[in-house]
């Protein structure tokens, strides 16, 4: 089975290599997203700081559902979906090797994006940090969630717009340990707890929305 | 298919996973609920406006919460209700349950809506703005969100199985994250504003508490009275090309 | 709780816009879900019966 996980992991990182404009083009939007606050709220840098972690947040929410798309609707247009759901490995584990491969080209990307978007924002080191560790603790269950979504959604024509709905209030939580980390270390105080709750919440992601994810794409290929 | 059910008798009540059957028993309780709803509703409001007297700190404004929590209460029970019945249905597979499930999202989102209105206006005299984002009304207006999910996904698939069953999976990660979601809310609301104010003040004059639970059974049985009427439609719609339908439909003269 | 007069009841201590706002709105919803609610069941059952009418 583990086998079967990292030759899915390997083939997504492949096609994603190859399709690097999808990759690169959430990272810009990334990018472009969070640039908008300042342009929105005005230059003053105190009040960029203490908006800093959230915007990044927002705009890492919103890059890691739109680049849901990819995750499964090249799959299903080829009909290689249909085969991943024949195959004798459980659909779970191979469902979580893709969100895997996902994370690895979105989240992962984001979260080192953040180091010269602190920079912008002029984060102090030990809150620009905390903001990547963060990110790191929390954008595979950006990922996972998203999954579901994308299952769930696949073939529809609601599009990014339908996803979003479904999935941005279960992110909820994710949003607000992730920026309250970077403010409490912004308060004195140490993120310990938020980051940890970060990271028992990916995990426990990973554990059940693959069973969710597989759940849903049954439901949409039958 | 459901007669020799109910001829081997066993299990009486599986025979209202049948649509017929249900559609038969939702029609007959309907008008009893409706009922209790509006006496249940006359009697609160009597007794919250007639019998529960003026609040110390918020005057007559804290009157809104004989609407305001009832609602926030069913907006939340029905959401658990209705996840229920989209996993009952997903897992048994019975399309009965799964029509129940997608009947129950409507009035849930409207009970949310109600709740955060009210909660508005009632927050405005009391903290002095509509909306001060505490914790449990933007628990409220997530709760919202995941309901027009929920609809938002079953109307954007054309096959009724197919909706019923998505929706279904929605509802149950929802509901797995309702407690989350909520917990979080909590935690960064506190962090950022510290205590808000309780309803009532510290504590609620008995009558007044009273009074809001005659409410909230009010709007409970109001929603499974709604919720019943609804499914019947959506049984009809789904059944209309099977015969007992249309005898049912022609028996009734069109009604 | 003894109001006195209408007026005093519909003034509700000067919190009567939040008041009847609140309940207002809320008596308004709940009708136009019942209001719906009885549309989709018309529309319901007359596409059944014209479904047997076509059939029969």
């Amino acid at each position: 089975m583990i086998a079967a996980v990292g030759q899915v992991v390997r083939r997504d990182l492949l096609l994603a290599v190859r399709q690097r404009a999808d990759v690169v083009n959430t990272l810009l939007f990334f990018v472009v997203v969070v640039t908008l606050a300042p342009l929105g709220v005005g230059p003053e840098i105190n009040t960029l700081r203490t908006i800093a972690p959230g915007v990044v947040w927002v705009a890492a929410l919103l890059a890691s559902i739109l680049s849901l798309n990819r995750l499964f609707a090249l799959d299903f247009a080829d009909g290689t979906l249909e085969q991943l759901l024949l195959t004798r490995e459980p659909l779970a584990a191979i469902v979580l090797g893709k969100v895997a491969a996902h994370w690895l080209v979105t989240g992962l990307p984001i979260t080192a994006m953040a180091v010269p978007l602190a920079v912008m924002f002029d984060l102090p080191r030990a809150q620009a940090a905390t903001l990547v560790l963060a990110l790191l603790c929390g954008t595979p269950a950006l990922s996972l969630l998203g999954a579901i979504g994308a299952a769930l959604t696949l073939g529809l024509r609601g599009g990014g717009v339908l996803v979003s709905l479904l999935v941005l209030p279960l992110n909820v939580p994710i949003l607000i340990f992730g920026a309250g980390a970077v403010e409490a270390v912004a308060g004195g105080l140490s993120a310990q707890a938020h980051l940890l709750l970060l990271a028992a919440l990916s995990l426990a992601t990973s554990v059940l929305a693959p069973w969710a994810i597989a759940a849903a794409l049954r439901i949409s290929l039958e | 298919m459901s007669s020799t059910a109910r001829a081997e008798g066993g299990v009486h009540l599986f025979r209202f996973a049948a649509p017929a059957e249900f559609y038969r028993l939702a029609g007959r309780l309907t008008p009893w609920f409706a009922a209790l709803s509006i006496v249940l509703a006359v009697i609160g409001l009597y007794i919250g406006f007639f019998a529960a007297p003026t609040d110390a700190q918020q005057g007559e404004s804290y009157r809104i919460i004989f609407i305001h929590v009832p609602a926030a209460w069913m907006a939340m029970f029905l959401y658990v209700v209705m996840a229920l019945w989209a996993g009952v249905g997903l897992v048994f597979n019975t399309r009965v349950s799964a029509m129940l499930a997608s009947a129950i999202a409507p009035t849930g989102a409207l009970m949310a809506f109600i709740a955060l209105w009210t909660g508005a206006l009632w927050g405005r005299p009391t903290w002095g703005a509509y909306w001060v984002w505490d914790a449990r009304l933007t628990s409220t207006l997530i709760l919202l969100f995941l309901y027009c999910g929920f609809i938002a996904l079953h109307s954007a698939i054309d096959d009724p199985r197919r909706a019923d069953k998505a929706a279904a999976v929605l509802a149950l990660v929802g509901v797995v994250n309702v407690p989350i979601i909520y917990f979080s809310v909590q935690w960064w609301n506190t962090l950022h504003q510290g205590a808000s104010v309780r309803p009532g003040g510290s504590s609620m004059a008995g009558i007044m508490v009273a009074a809001m639970l005659v409410m909230v059974f009010a709007f409970w049985m109001y929603a499974i009275a709604a919720v019943l009427h609804r499914v019947r439609s959506v049984v009809l719609e789904r059944e209309q090309r099977n015969e007992w339908a249309q005898a049912v439909v022609v028996a009734r003269g069109g009604k | 709780m003894n109001w006195g007069s209408f007026s005093n009841f519909l003034a509700m201590g000067g919190y009567g816009g939040f008041v009847w706002g609140a309940y207002g709105v809320t008596a308004v919803l709940i009708a136009a879900e019942i209001f719906a609610l009885r549309a989709r069941r018309r529309r319901a059952v007359q596409e059944v019966a014209s479904r047997s009418r076509g059939q029969g």
